[in-house]
Parts: structure tokens; sequence; C-alpha cells
């Protein structure tokens, strides 16, 4: 299975943001869509998740033969999208083992019941690997969680749900080592034929725990290059500069 | 993993609007006395008259419906413009009588509570059950370790007959007719309701249980209820109640009063599901003594309008007094609830809590006051208030009045509003939920921490009516 992105404008408040994005993400693969402040890599996050704020303008994004920008959010995720939230809302009185478990149950096949021992079984196996306390999932859903902590829950959502497609957008930022490894080894454990990641990151770091198949680099709202990993070291060395003249001077030719 | 087709059908079948009131049948009127239509003193003569009652009641109602021609009507709350007192019937006397099993009820009353799962839920968890149909009690019942432990659960009317010593002495003492227009009516035609009396020291550990029902259309129930909690003793109290749906309008208007005397506690829980044409004005309030004290768990989910605000007078030292008042305005509804605590002695302390939700161009208001007396010492009390609003078509106000005479006093008030956000809803439709689905989790969220101070078995029943209430709102 692939996620394929054509062409894909998307405005927030009349103001166009991506302007025309390509890229083919197969199953099996991680890529990383890198790139400065303001150039429209969370805003591809959430159209491709289905923010309500964003208006598409143009293009199409398909999971094998459906084009899921006529989906609402939560069919996409049926189908096995899955978006780690930059900024994970907090849902005051809703525990999150609770609402695992819902999104779990969600995820079956024909609405199949949900071995609940089992599923919790799971859960907890997932939050050792996170390091996280088994506590975690009987409070309430990111109220009062520190950035560190709301991070290794979307992970846990991550791992307990098994996407087939996961987004993560700017899942670094803020991160200790420590949890940024954390973060990392979750990715790497669903890292197979089954699941394909798009790591949204303004810093190389992540990449130091996770190795990208592809790299693309946005630019005011397009991608102005991609490539294998050794982008990431160019980019580390060079920072955004070239790319970002460059992408002027092609733009300036149209 | 599942197809779109697949979830096409699936939201089609999410979108069907189910939020209709489940409990809106009616069986025939099978009454067997009816009073006329309208309230004179005629009609209160012809109540008392069948309840056969001795004479100091029957001035008593007299007495009380001077007082409602007198009184005004609220000029603050609810929209009460459109209830007609002329187009209502006062008293309706189901066939039948009072019975203690429930197979000897006649067949439409027998099937309603079967249809509303009284029967079963008293096997289950309930110590003493009484089911109100109309105007009259029609079933009774208590376990039997409790009444030979002296514990009386009865209706009004057998304790005005066998236990005038201790309706004489509490029985208007905590809610005088005078108090306002609708405590007014129902001490002039009351009938129905709950006495009940817990000796010192006895512990009534499971709960005991109320359920009114209106069958009737254009009628009044006015049931009155008086609690006497004795020295140390303790008893929790719950009521639910629902009515058929019709065209025209119906009102439900009670009175209960709860005497909680030194180191006694009483918890009384209201389920409020009054079908969507019920007028809901309500007098609640407890005195509470030396050490005692009393818990109202309000929830109020039905009814056309709803005014009730539940008081507790705290009278003496080490009392204490809480409110956690639950409300749920829907299209057309508006719910003025809240709480009302007065702290008469040193030493006191009190908690008001109120949630409330507006959807579908609902009002939800919370009005409370918290009074302390002038001269006290050490006095406590928290209020806080949150409102959730679903759409921009529906309100919620707050009314805390506070009048505070004392210096040493620790009040703390908070209150938020708040609104469901996109992004909360877009983060939970992120993970799978629909959009109704997502809302549902997050008004669920809300009642949270009041709906875990329920029994179980009433946190499920309270859960699964805001489910209804919310189905359809979305989609």
């Amino acid at each position: 299975m692939e996620l394929r992105i054509h062409g894909l404008h998307a405005s927030i408040e009349g103001k166009e943001i991506l302007k025309g994005i390509d890229l083919t993400l197969p199953q099996g693969e991680i890529h990383a869509l890198m790139g400065p402040n303001g150039s429209g890599k969370s805003t591809l996050a959430n159209v491709l998740m289905g923010h309500p704020s964003y208006e598409v303008t143009g293009g199409e994004v398909y999971m094998d033969d459906i084009d899921i920008l006529s989906l609402e959010p939560y069919q996409r995720a049926r189908l096995g999208l899955f978006l780690a939230f930059q900024y994970p809302v907090e849902i005051p009185g809703l525990t999150a083992g609770k609402f695992l478990k819902r999104a779990a149950e969600l995820r079956l096949e024909d609405g199949g019941k949900l071995n609940v021992s089992s599923f919790i079984r799971e859960l907890r196996a997932h939050m050792d690997f996170l390091e996280m306390d088994h506590q975690f999932i009987n409070r309430y859903l990111n109220e009062g969680f520190s950035g560190g902590e709301k991070k290794r829950m979307e992970m846990l959502q991550m791992l307990a749900l098994q996407p087939a497609f996961a987004v993560l957008d700017e899942t670094d930022s803020g991160l200790d080592i420590d949890a940024l490894k954390i973060v990392s080894k979750g990715v790497n454990s669903l890292k197979g034929p089954g699941f394909g990641a798009l790591i949204i990151t303004h810093y190389q770091r992540i990449l130091n725990y996770i190795r990208p198949d592809r790299v693309h680099v946005m630019v005011g709202g397009r991608i102005v290059r991609s490539g294998g990993p050794e982008l990431v070291e160019r980019l580390e060395k060079d920072g955004y500069d070239w790319l970002k003249s460059q992408a002027a001077a092609e733009h300036a030719k149209v | 993993m599942q197809r779109y087709e697949d979830m096409e059908t699936q939201k089609t079948v999410q979108t069907v609007d189910v939020s209709e009131y489940q409990y809106g049948f009616n069986f025939p009127d099978a009454s067997v006395f009816k009073t006329r239509k309208g309230l004179d003193a005629d009609v209160v003569r012809q109540i008392s008259g069948q309840k056969q009652e001795p004479e100091w009641m029957l001035n008593y109602r007299l007495r009380a419906l001077e007082s409602f021609w007198k009184k005004p009507m609220p000029s603050w709350g609810a929209d009460l413009s459109d209830l007609d007192f002329d187009n209502m019937y006062y008293y309706a006397k189901p066939a039948g009588g009072v019975s203690r099993s429930w197979e000897d009820l006649p067949e439409g009353i027998r099937k309603t509570y079967d249809r509303l799962g009284l029967p079963e839920a008293e096997k289950k968890f309930l110590a003493g059950v009484g089911a109100q149909y109309d105007s009259e009690v029609v079933y009774h019942n208590l376990q039997e370790n409790l009444s030979r432990q002296g514990v009386i659960f009865c209706d009004p009317e057998t304790a005005v007959r066998e236990h005038p010593d201790l309706v004489r002495k509490y029985f208007g003492t905590v809610i005088p007719y005078g108090d306002n227009k609708f405590a007014a009516l129902n001490s002039a035609v009351w009938s129905g309701g709950s006495f009940i009396y817990v000796p010192p020291g006895v512990k009534v550990d499971i709960p005991l249980q109320a359920y009114f029902r209106i069958n009737l259309e254009n009628f009044g129930q006015f049931e009155r209820t008086l609690i006497i909690a004795d020295e140390g003793s303790f008893v929790h109290y719950i009521e639910g109640c629902t009515a058929p749906v019709y065209s025209t309008d119906s009102l439900h208007s009670a009175v209960v009063e709860i005497i909680a005397l030194p180191n006694s506690r009483v918890r009384y829980t209201t389920i409020q599901n009054w079908s969507s044409d019920i007028y809901n004005l309500v007098t609640k309030r407890a005195v509470a003594y030396r050490g005692a004290t009393v818990e109202w768990v309000d929830g109020n989910i039905g009814s056309k309008r709803t005014m009730k605000y539940p008081s507790v007078y705290l009278m003496e030292e080490g009392a204490h007094g809480e409110v956690l008042s639950i409300a749920f305005a829907g299209g057309g509804q508006q719910q003025d609830t809240g709480g009302k605590i007065v702290h008469s002695a040193s030493n006191t302390s009190s908690v008001i809590t109120s949630k409330s939700i507006s959807k579908d161009g609902g009002i939800s208001s919370y009005r409370g006051l918290l009074k302390v007396a002038p001269g006290l010492d050490n006095v406590k009390s928290k209020v806080v208030c949150d409102a959730l609003i679903l759409d921009e078509h529906s309100h919620s106000n707050t009314y805390p009045y506070m009048e505070i005479e004392s210096d040493n006093v620790s009040i703390e008030h908070e209150a938020r509003v708040s609104r469901i956000s996109e992004e909360q809803l877009f983060y939970l439709m992120s993970r799978g939920l629909d959009e109704a689905e997502a809302s549902m989790m997050i008004v669920n969220g809300f009642l949270d921490p009041l709906v875990k101070q329920l029994p179980m078995e009433y946190a499920v029943e309270l859960n699964k009516l805001i489910e209804l209430e919310m189905e359809g709102s979305v989609g």
C-alpha cells in the first residue's frame, strides 16, 4: 500500500500554504520531511488528517485506491492513517485507557469485539517499552501531562493502534535526549512491511536515532529537494539557505 | 482494514435521530377518581376527603390554598408564562390502592413499572421501593430487617394515619406553605410522596428509592416527602421520575423536607428525566443539626422547565452540607438549577458543585445562594460551577449570590464556561471516533468527576440518559 500525495494545494483563511505537494510514501519505508519554520510542514500533517480549518484547493491524496480527501478524519483513521500531534490537546475527564480501548475497537474489522484482557496486556507491554508508568492509562488524557509525557502518550497510541501510515508532526520538538530516544524506539519498533512513517522535523537530531529511507525538504509550501539520508548531513552542515535561494530562483523562472 | 463503503453505511445508521425519549409511552386513563379541571377550595376538600384526613390537615391545606392565591409568580428564573393553572387536573386516583407486590397491580400500572425496570432494580440493589402513579403511591415495600429495626418508609398518607406525632412535629417546619407560590400549591393539594423515619443509630446501607410516574395528560403531580434521620443514623434516598410525551403541558411540583438530627447523614439523589412537556418546579430543603451531614445529588436531564435549588440550613456546629447539581438543557429546555446553603452556626462547612451542559438552543442556568449569618466563626464554603456549551444556539448563565455577614470565613468560588473546541474534536476523530462519539466522550469526561459520586447503577443510568440526549445532535 502507498500513501500518494499529488499536486496538493491547501490554504487557511484564504492564505495558500501548500502550493503543490507531490510525495509518495510506500509502506515499509520511513521518510523524513524537513524544512525551516513556516514552510508548511505542519499544515501538510493537518491536511492529511483532515483538520477542518484547512481548505484543500487542489490535488489528491490516495491511500491505495481511495481518495481520502473526501473522507472525515475518523474515516481516514479507520483506514489506518495516524497523526502524532505536535501539541496534543487535553480532554478532561476522559481516561487515556478508556479512550485507547475505544479507538482500538474502532480499528477492528467489521466492528469485531476487542479482547479486553489481551488488549490491556499488550498496552502494558507497550508502556514498559516506552518506559511509562502503568498508572498512565488511568490519568485523564493529556491533562496536566508534561511535554515529554504528551509525546509518549502519542507514541503509546501509535503502538496500540498499529497504523498503516503514521505522520509524526515535530514529535521531537522540546524533547530531551532520553525522551527522544524513547520516541525513536517507538517508531523503529513498528518499522516493517506493513508500516510507513512520515517524520516531520525541524532539526536533524531525531534522525540520529531513526534512519530515514528518503528525505524531503519543504520550503515555501513546496518540496524543493528529495534524496537519500545523505541529504540530512548536507542540511546539518549548510542549513536551509542554499535551498531557499535555489527555490526562489526556480520559482522566479516559472 | 475497514472499507470506505462499510463506513458510509455505519455513518448513516449513526446519524439517524434516535434521541427520542424512551419513556414517552402511556396507558389509557384508568383512574377511579379525578377532581375536575382547575383548582378551588372544593377540589382541595375532595382530595382531603379521598384520603379521609384528620381535620388539622384539611385546615392546613385550605390555609395553603389561600397563600397560593396571594403569592406572586416568581419574577426570575425559567420562563413560566405558558403555565396554565386552570387547564390541569390536580388529583387522579389510580385503581387498586397500595400494594406490596408488583403482581397485584392493575395491568397498565404493572407494565409501566416493568418497562421502567423498577421491579428488577428493587431485586438487585434497593432496600425499599415506593412507586407513585399520578396522585397515589401504588406500590410500597421495605426490607423486613429494616422495618424490624424501626425504620419507617411509607407514603405520607399512611404516616398521617399511623405516625401522626412525627408528622405533626415536622411536617411543614422546614418549608412552610408560605415559602413560595409552588410550596403553597403543593401544601394545598399534596398527594403521595414518601415518609421516612430512621431511628437513632440505624444505618440504612442500601438505598431506598421512590419512583414518580405521571401517566395522565394536563396533570399536576404534587408529591410530598418528609425524611427524618434521627441521631447518628444514615439513609440514602433516591428518586427517579418520567412521564409520557403529550402535546400539552403538565406540572410536577414537589416539596421535600429533610430533618437531619445530630450526627446523622442523609444523602438524597435525584435523576429527573421528565418528558419535554413537564414544568418541574420543586422546593427541596434540609436542616442539619450538630455534626449532621446532608448531601443533595441533583441530576436534571428532562422536563420543559425546571426550577430547583436544593438547600441545606446548617443549624448547629459541625454540620456539613453538600449540593452536587448536574443539568442538561437540550432544545426547548430551560434548566434553572443550583443550590442554597445557609450557615447559621460556627464551625460549619459546605460545598456546592454544579455542572451544566447546553445544546440545541437549551438554556441552563446556575442559581445559587451562599449565606453566612452574622457573628460566626470558622465557616468554610466552596462553590464551583462549570458549564459546557455545545453549539452557538445554546446558552449558559451563572447567578452565584453570596450574603456573607461574618468575618472569619473561608469562601472559595470558581466558575468556568467552556465550549467543545474544534481541536478536541479533531484530536479524537483522528483516532477513529466519529463526531457524535467524540462529542459524547468530551461531555462524559466533563461530567465524570460528578458521575463518579453516584451509586454505580445510577451512574450508568445517568450516562445512558445523557448519551440519548446527545445522539442526533451532531452529524
